[in-house]
């Protein structure tokens, strides 16, 4: 073999010996213990869900383009029960089967074990077991969907959803076989980080991707298990009649919701925590610059995680639990914002003296920190004790918490996913088209969810089939942004989807990433890795160079000696 | 009949616009401040507001600055440049977190004043139910929309019948939950007279939306007692049953032929006429049936529900003669009906009328419905 091809096959575009084409059949993916595979299987999984949770979402806004309720119901109209199991089946979809294992399982999969690399998580079969477990999970919620449906709201709050008649026991069941898969996952990055990591390999010198990730593994493993006991009691509860929540059994309604958030809460961390370690390596990469303080970001995932469980009681202001416990809630509460916004300044500080390229992946993570900036600012008013008993379940809270989770998540995640595309399958999106789907995510996002905060601290409650026609402007806008915003993701997918069947190919490196996944072939070998890698700071992007002959980035050490630039020395 | 009901109905059409008015002269954020601390609090939302500004404006501005001026440009790399500076992330860490400490404070002080009601404070209680609100005064009045005094401290004893449910009123920036198996208490003093929306706040089912009523702000116990005048032996069995019937069924049951969580009383049977029932039986329509279904729900559920009624039982909530009151007014929904009367008799009672949560009848015209109604109270100063 010539060194040219040998070259190509280790560093370049792996037609042939890739993952994908590593064994072929229905079988050889659906027992597969690859993590490449299953992060893929997951981001179909996810994608699924998303555009699902998606289409309701649609079917809501368009149902509150008038303020009238169920009247008449027609083709734009639901009734009021029809309306109440939309806006649950959009939670709890977009909540269990989509943001929290969107990035993590999805993205964390494919990439976590290369960065560190690995040949593979610690734990495949459990890691395989995982994926199962998240579809079985969706289709007890389809299952929910498809029977009474269910109208108790993502959060499953008693003692209403002891006695409604909708199917909360398949919906639960749901929830709870999610949170084991959630649980798997977490389990399998933090060993895998802990054990896994290549020869010498310290933790300082791990993407901040990994951080968040591990970060987010331990609340995963922590915080979910509660969880599962609280639907268990609930089901307990309607099956048996063993009184726990309803107060009529001689149960307690606030005592659910203690429960409920004590794992719901940490679990917003679950869905931020990994985006803000995407946004991490992408701001590096696209202004090629070294993160700036990656130790203060390092610690602030991990300061988060921790502080992210001490909050829960901040969702019950209003529920009448002590002033005392009140005040320590909201003192804790501002506590998190200050690792969140050490972050932003730190990107900032990032771009500064770089070579910015607005590619599409650069463009959703400026978009994150727009929407993020904002989402993170509006927690103010709702930390805040006064002002959050005026906001306190309003629209401003709706458009609060979208900003976070899907102005932040699911931001990073396209942005992540754009990014990591052509590592995965080996070909490059249309960029202009790319850019194109960002724009109208960015613009529709904004159009549907700014006129919600107007709404929320103006008075109009969320959860509501029908309303005052004085909020009837705000809700036809917001109407239209999701559209909109439906069309920039519907063009993003249909993007990548074409790149992944007839993009140009493209070989290992094409930004000039320089942690490890970007040493190996693009798309990998099963092995993710066939040469020895070169164990090497993931933001020292000075010590890559360009391969003329292949086309892409290498580290300096692959690159024959004869052809090697002299090192430039970078001062920090 | 039917126009009957349009009418009384169509109140709601004039009893929202001193609500809409309230909402185009109140600042372009918040309806109108109508508490004694709303004020304080629009103050802490717009400081809030404005820091959030300051800092969103910075963080944008300086990414795209940067994403200008260090564009990616041919040859061109990125320019080396420290990565750290204990001194810059110790100060971006610190200046912010002065002012929340700050936030938090202010927040903490108003969330307190708005807390904690004084001894002296009127007690109002509440109950609240799918999909409606009953509220009983000092004097053994009740109503269904919320009466107050300008300038007097209540304190609101809440319950709930059934789930769990959220007393709000924006204009007093106020909110408690009610949970059910407790007491929930909160506090107001209402500042500004007129009439603000007051609304369910904590998802509770399939009417949640319709669970909306009015509060309004009275200059004394006279004018007050005027809106909330209960039972009244002055007035005819029929207004008195009106009146029960929109407190306490009004959330399920319809009275023009719209079904929601229970059967529509007028349209579906006549007075005398079989009823079908869930399981195949056929009950007379008649006094009887009207009580059965009322203390024992679950007896003879209806064609189309069941086979248990999602209905709460009544037993023990009426007195006879309220019984004999909801009878009168439910039969008469019926003769009406058959008969297809169109005149609409003046209404003592107004209130009632303005079934809780109903949608205003589109087809209803605001001018007619202000004429007839009482309830519209054209006369409310609003501030």
């Amino acid at each position: 073999m010539s060194d040219y091809a040998h070259r190509r096959e280790l560093f370049g575009h792996a037609d042939t010996t890739n993952y994908l084409t590593h064994s072929r059949g229905f079988l050889s993916w659906a027992l597969t213990l690859d993590h490449k595979r299953i992060g893929v299987m997951y981001l179909i999984g996810v994608t699924t869900s998303l555009l699902l949770a998606g289409v309701f979402a649609l079917v809501l806004r368009t149902h509150l383009w008038t303020p009238d309720g169920d009247a008449a119901a027609s083709l734009t109209k639901l009734t009021d029960a029809n309306y109440n199991k939309m806006f649950t089946l959009h939670g709890a979809i977009m909540v269990f089967s989509f943001i929290i294992p969107s990035i993590p399982a999805a993205l964390g999969n494919f990439v976590l074990p290369m960065m560190i690399g690995a040949k593979d998580v610690a734990f495949p079969r459990l890691n395989l077991c995982s994926f199962y477990l998240w579809v079985f999970g969706t289709l007890f919620l389809l299952i929910a969907m498809l029977t009474s449906s269910l109208d108790t709201g993502w959060t499953f709050y008693t003692p209403y959803s002891i006695r409604t008649k909708t199917a909360v026991v398949y919906a639960t069941f749901g929830a709870f076989i999610l949170g084991f898969s959630s649980i798997f996952t977490g389990i399998n990055f933090l060993v895998t980080v802990n054990t896994m990591r290549a020869r010498g390999m310290s933790w300082f010198q791990l993407p901040l991707f990994l951080w968040s990730l591990y970060a987010t593994a331990i609340i995963q493993i922590l915080a979910t298990p509660v969880l599962g006991i609280t639907l268990l009691l609930l089901l307990a509860e309607r099956i048996l009649g063993v009184g726990i929540f309803d107060p009529v059994y001689g149960g307690d309604p606030v005592l659910f919701q203690h429960f409920f958030w004590f794992y719901s809460h940490p679990a917003v961390y679950i869905m931020i925590l990994p985006a803000m370690g995407v946004i991490s390596d992408l701001i590096a990469v696209y202004s090629q610059k070294r993160i700036f303080g990656y130790s203060f970001i390092a610690f602030s995932s991990v300061a988060i995680a921790i502080l992210g469980f001490l909050v829960w009681g901040h969702h019950m202001f209003t529920s009448g639990q002590s002033h005392v416990m009140t005040l320590i809630f909201s003192a804790i509460t501002f506590s998190v914002a200050i690792p969140s916004a050490v972050k932003v300044f730190n990107w900032l500080a990032t771009l500064y003296k770089g070579s910015i390229l607005l590619s599409t992946p650069m463009c959703y993570a400026l978009s994150f920190i727009f929407l993020f900036g904002i989402g993170g600012l509006t927690g103010l008013f709702l930390g805040a004790l006064s002002t959050d008993i005026h906001l306190h379940d309003t629209y401003f809270v709706v458009a609060h918490f979208h900003f976070v989770m899907v102005g932040g998540t699911l931001t990073a995640l396209l942005g992540g996913v754009f990014h990591w595309w052509p590592k995965m399958f080996g070909r490059m999106y249309n960029d202009l088209l790319g850019r194109v789907g960002c724009f109208l995510v960015f613009s529709g996002f904004n159009l549907t969810f700014f006129p919600q905060f107007v709404m929320g601290s103006r008075g109009m409650p969320r959860r509501y089939a029908s309303y005052d026609p004085e909020f009837q402007i705000f809700h036809q806008i917001s109407t239209v942004g999701a559209f909109v915003l439906g069309a920039g993701v519907v063009l993003s997918v249909f993007v990548l989807v074409y790149a992944a069947l007839y993009g140009r190919k493209v070989a290992g490196n094409p930004f000039n990433g320089a942690s490890l996944e970007w040493q190996s072939a693009s798309p990998p070998s099963f092995h993710n890795f066939d040469h020895k890698i070169v164990l090497t700071d993931p933001y020292a992007f000075e010590e890559m160079v360009y391969d003329e002959q292949l086309d892409t980035w290498v580290h300096r050490e692959f690159m024959e000696p004869e052809r090697r630039p002299a090192m430039v020395p970078v001062i920090h | 009949m039917t126009n009957l009901f349009a009418t009384l109905l169509a109140q709601e059409v004039p009893m929202f616009p001193n609500a809409e008015k309230h909402a185009d002269d109140a600042p372009y954020n918040f309806p109108h401040a109508a508490s004694a601390w709303a004020e304080q609090i629009d103050f802490l939302y717009l400081a809030i507001l404005w820091i959030s500004v300051f800092f969103f404006v910075g963080i944008v501005g300086v990414m795209c600055w940067f994403c200008v001026k260090y564009r990616r440009q041919p040859g061109v790399g990125s320019q080396p440049s420290t990565s750290h500076n204990t001194v810059l992330e110790l100060a971006w860490s610190i200046f912010p977190s002065i002012i929340l400490v700050w936030i938090f404070w202010i927040g903490a002080r108003d969330y307190f004043a708005t807390q904690i009601a004084p001894d002296s404070a009127e007690e109002i209680q509440v109950v609240a139910r799918q999909f409606g609100w009953v509220f009983t005064y000092p004097d053994g009045d009740s109503s269904t929309e919320l009466h107050l005094v300008q300038d007097r401290p209540v304190r609101l004893i809440m319950r709930s019948d059934d789930v769990l449910h959220s007393f709000y009123v924006a204009a007093f920036r106020q909110k408690k939950d009610i949970v059910p198996g407790r007491f929930s208490e909160v506090f107001i003093v209402p500042t500004m007279l007129g009439k603000y929306r007051l609304a369910c706040t904590e998802y509770c089912g399939d009417g949640h939306s319709r669970m909306r009523t009015l509060c309004e702000v009275h200059v004394d116990d006279a004018d007050r007692k005027a809106k909330t005048a209960w039972l009244n032996p002055e007035h005819t069995p029929v207004e008195n049953g009106e009146r029960l019937f929109n407190m306490n069924c009004a959330g399920c049951h319809s009275i023009k032929s719209e079904v929601k969580t229970g059967p529509a009383l007028n349209e579906l049977f006549k007075w005398g006429d079989a009823r079908p029932l869930h399981d195949g039986r056929k009950v007379p329509v008649d006094e009887n049936y009207i009580v059965s279904s009322i203390k024992y729900p679950d007896q003879n559920v209806a064609e189309g529900f069941g086979p248990k009624s999602q209905m709460q039982n009544f037993e023990g909530k009426f007195k006879p003669e309220e019984l004999d009151f909801l009878i009168a007014y439910i039969k008469n929904i019926n003769n009406v009906a058959d008969v297809g009367t169109t005149d609409a008799p003046a209404k003592g009672a107004g209130d009632g009328a303005e079934a809780v949560g109903s949608e205003p009848a589109p087809d209803a015209t605001a001018p007619d419905a202000d004429g007839a109604a009482p309830a519209t109270n054209e006369g409310t100063p609003d501030h």
